[in-house]
């Protein structure tokens, strides 16, 4: 660095600049070995909390296996082949083994293994609730800015109208009622399921997305049919996560619009639009990640109501059906990962601070 | 006074209350500065601030302004387009708010706040844009302008803080500086610092300063001529050397609350407010 500084002789801060960026580099890998010490530390509770509600639930898995007609000798080796009778702390070192060489047992209402179920269940919501946590941030971020800019005028009361309908409007009632409408009757939108009948099984999953899969495998009949089904449950989940955004926005951004420095702007002559878009919105991207972290976050878990109008093969159907036949290796598999998609998303947004706030770090 | 770079006749400005009526806050005031130094002096509430919002157009609704005449350079305000308005902020008139915490956006760099006063007025290249940064920093007399150029706001001192926004209001090169209250928000040995550095670039560019203050030992320091506002009426203008000369009872009420280092008077004495008739 001191051998090209005269190189740059005319500007000096360049070669500072680097020595800076050097520094920010070993601070940013610090902090990423803090955040992946965190990740573990909460995941290992996550653990302790699903393994201590597979105890604690009314539920024998020895009667699961054997059934309740079993004699006691039979009985007795199961639980001792099953490790039952092992103290706690060994049983859930196991556990904890077993959950990170991916075995999360066996699902007695499918038959299957519960990590290939999930593997399955898991892709078809996440392709949804991305999509939808698109749409809702596609619209609702500006439509949240937009009301902000013209506080009072008509556009934010039809943008407050619009938000409170979100709000109001059961998930339920909007899904069956865009279903009669725009399938039924308009036909514009596929029906339930993630594909037409005559599609399904047609491709072999790779991601288990299946816009995404369907263009791996060059067939873009199937991804426009994907498409098709996805557009409305889609537009549904958008419009209740844009009716939160929008409104947060708004109100983050009203908050913003009154400070002093949104008045310095406007005295060095600086546009309207910059002042908002710039001036006043780049502090509230801090609360908005939030916001939008906590939504995605939300519709990853499943929405249990949507998913089961649109016969959506996801993780909320999975997790309710699950519960009703008291499967607990398939509900204890399903809410180990609801649980990590929650430390990641929020893990994310600890990280996507210390980029937005000069202050965090 | 032909030269007048502002000309404030019977300006008006009111808010509605919340139980409907509007409630004028500046009433009736007018002035002419031309590129010399006024003060303009009186308590909270006074309506000199809004005074100064006001000349920039930036009283939003609900709040109302009105004036015979709002003419800088000839040109009356209030018929500017928000476009020409916009020009005339920053290059023509500007403003130093009063606490740099408050004031400066506190997640953009300062360097590129003060080269957005700039590039908002005049197109240039990046080079130059930072050249001039660094030296507008400069000027406001920060050591290593390279360095603060790429800090946050709250890095800062609020006497550094006070520094960068002066820079900021100056870079575009403005007619007209308003000051409103600058070094309120700072401690008593940095006023003095911050405020040498504005007397002395408003006198190298041959700048008019309106410096709006509750502070009359400050003003008649600071300023030429010194206008005396009390709600919302200008009660006294007069020279700066000539404050222990003032008639009205509201200035006489207020240059006799000035403790003074001499003093042996056992008690400060207040307003009387009755003798002017007010509230």
């Amino acid at each position: 660095m001191t051998l090209d500084a005269p190189a740059r002789g005319l500007e000096p801060a360049s070669a500072d600049r680097s020595g800076s960026a050097g520094r920010g580099a070993a601070r940013l890998a610090r902090s990423l070995a803090a955040v992946a010490a965190s990740v573990f530390a909460t995941f290992l509770g996550l653990l302790a909390i699903t393994f201590f509600i597979g105890r604690v639930v009314p539920i024998d898995p020895v009667i699961a296996v054997v059934g309740d007609r079993a004699p006691k000798d039979v009985y007795e080796a199961t639980r001792i082949a099953l490790g039952l009778d092992r103290p706690l702390v060994e049983q859930f070192a196991r556990y904890c083994l077993a959950v990170l060489s991916g075995d999360l047992g066996t699902s007695i209402s499918t038959g299957n293994r519960v990590v290939d179920d999930l593997r399955h269940v898991f892709p078809a919501t996440l392709e949804m609730a991305t999509i939808g946590i698109v749409i809702g941030v596609g619209l609702g971020v500006p439509m949240g800015v937009w009301a902000a800019a013209r506080q009072g005028s008509w556009i934010d009361q039809v943008i407050r109208v619009a938000g409170l309908l979100g709000y109001a409007v059961p998930a339920f009632w909007l899904g069956l009622v865009g279903l009669a409408v725009f399938y039924a009757r308009l036909k514009w939108v596929g029906g339930p399921g993630r594909l037409d009948i005559a599609y399904d099984g047609l491709i072999e999953p790779v991601t288990g997305l299946l816009l995404v899969d369907s263009l791996l495998a060059g067939e873009t009949e199937i991804f426009a049919n994907a498409l098709w089904h996805l557009a409305l449950p889609c537009s549904v989940l958008g419009f209740f996560s844009l009716a939160y955004i929008a409104r947060m926005t708004r109100s983050f951004l009203l908050d913003q619009l009154s400070q002093e420095f949104v008045v310095t702007a406007r005295v060095k002559g600086v546009p309207e639009w910059k002042v908002v878009w710039k001036h006043a919105f780049r502090p509230i991207l801090i609360p908005l990640v939030t916001v939008i972290g906590l939504s995605y976050a939300g519709l990853l878990e499943g929405s249990v109501m949507i998913e089961t109008i649109f016969s959506w093969p996801g993780i909320g159907n999975y997790l309710t059906t699950a519960l009703l036949n008291a499967d607990m290796n398939a509900v204890l598999g399903a809410t180990l990962v609801i649980g990590a998609v929650f430390i990641g998303i929020n893990k994310l947004s600890d990280i996507l601070y210390r980029v937005l706030d000069p202050r965090a770090a | 006074m032909s030269d007048a770079l502002l000309e404030v006749e019977n300006l008006r400005v009111s808010f509605p209350s919340p139980r409907g009526e509007r409630v004028e806050v500046v009433r009736g005031v007018s002035f002419r500065v031309g590129r010399e130094r006024l003060g303009i002096v009186g308590e909270s509430g006074s309506g000199k601030s809004i005074t100064g919002r006001a000349i920039l157009r930036l009283i939003r609704p609900p709040g109302r302004v009105t004036a015979d005449r709002l003419a800088f350079r000839g040109r009356n305000l209030l018929d500017l387009s928000d476009t020409a308005m916009r020009e005339v902020r920053g290059a023509g008139i500007s403003m130093v708010m009063q606490d740099p915490k408050f004031s400066l956006n506190p997640v953009i760099r300062v360097g590129d706040q003060i080269a957005e006063a700039l590039v908002t007025h005049e197109r240039r290249p990046s080079r130059e844009v930072r050249r001039r940064v660094i030296e507008m920093l400069q000027a406001v007399r920060i050591d290593d302008p390279e360095r603060v150029a790429r800090l946050y706001p709250h890095q800062l001192s609020g006497g550094m803080g006070q520094r960068v926004m002066i820079a900021m209001m100056l870079i575009a090169r403005p007619d007209l500086l308003i000051a409103d209250e600058p070094t309120s928000a700072l401690d008593v040995s940095v006023q003095a610092q911050v405020l040498d550095i504005v007397d002395a670039l408003v006198r190298d560019e041959g700048m008019g300063l309106i410096f709006i203050s509750h502070d009359l030992d400050l003003v008649s320091s600071y300023c030429d001529r010194i206008l005396v506002m009390h709600r919302g009426e200008i009660v006294e203008e007069c020279a700066a050397g000539r404050l222990r000369e003032a008639r009205h009872p509201y200035t006489r009420g207020l240059l006799a609350a000035v403790p003074r280092l001499d003093d042996t008077r056992e008690e400060l004495p207040v307003l009387d407010r009755r003798a002017m008739g007010g509230t």
